[in-house]
């Protein structure tokens, strides 16, 4: 049953990565990126982390998203054509696909970097996790919140209008 | 409850990886490329994710969490930019955006 969670939760987000990746519209491009970022918090799930997975879906799927959906429409701009690849584009990249390929797969038959055997070691708690940031990880708390007061300072400032300094192309 | 290997998730992280990588380097719309560079932030937080959970730490989890973060605050200011750069330039196509070039 995990296995076939897997497959189903990998087969969704590589699916609609590549679909927001190549999509021509913008709109579907970020519909994509969202579903692509609920089959990850689902392999969250199965990785037992369910916290960041719901913290995955509230902050990626609901703000980011939401905010990248905003911003399409916002602008409405008409979606990037791709200019068609050069002949030397394709055979590079074909040929780095192959090798990275071949390296992928000799990696995957090696057997695994971290056996099963802590497995039964339990899923993290809420306890844990809060115990985690304010003992171990006291400071980079305090500098993460920092950098969040920063960037809300940035944004505010970069998207207020200036009216003496506008200057007309 | 057995879940599958941890080569699984890595390779599906690399992959995920390389499909935002791929994104970033083919497209022209500044937004899409910023779409690239999320899938890549979240492919190497799978990574961690699934090696705490194989090696039964949690030291993965929380700089998951600190990774989350950033990655809030870095789209925020992201778009912000790209709202002024659309508001000052009225394009956001990389290939037009060439103001340092000459």
């Amino acid at each position: 049953m995990p296995h076939f969670l897997f497959n189903l939760f990998a087969l969704l987000t590589v699916i609609c990565a590549v679909g927001a990746v190549l999509s021509k519209n913008t709109v579907n491009a970020a519909m994509c990126f969202m579903l692509s970022l609920v089959g990850v918090a689902g392999l969250f799930v199965l990785l037992e982390a369910y916290l960041l997975a719901f913290v995955l879906l509230l902050v990626y799927a609901g703000a980011v998203a939401a905010l990248f959906l905003f911003i399409v429409m916002l602008l409405d701009m008409q979606g990037g054509e791709r200019k068609p690849f050069k002949a030397a584009t394709i055979v590079a990249s074909g040929v780095a696909a192959a090798l990275l390929a071949v390296g992928v797969l000799t990696f995957y038959h090696q057997p695994s970097l971290a056996t099963a055997a802590a497995a039964e070691v339990p899923g993290a708690s809420l306890k844990d996790y809060a115990f985690q940031l304010f003992s171990t990880y006291l400071l980079p708390v305090q500098i993460i919140g920092f950098l969040l007061l920063i960037s809300m300072l940035g944004v505010i400032v970069l998207s207020k209008k200036f009216e003496d300094a506008e200057i007309a192309p | 409850m057995i879940t599958p290997t941890l080569n699984a998730y890595l390779v599906l992280s690399g992959l995920l990886f390389s499909i935002g990588f791929f994104g970033v380097l083919i497209r022209k719309n500044t937004l899409v490329i910023f779409m690239g560079l999320e899938l890549m932030l979240v492919a190497s937080t799978l990574a961690l994710v699934a090696f705490s959970r194989y090696n039964g730490t949690m030291d993965g989890n929380v700089f998951v969490f600190f990774i989350l973060t950033v990655a809030a605050a870095e789209v925020a200011v992201g778009l912000a930019i790209i709202v002024a750069l659309f508001r000052k330039r009225q394009t956001i196509q990389v290939d037009q955006l060439d103001g340092l070039k000459n």
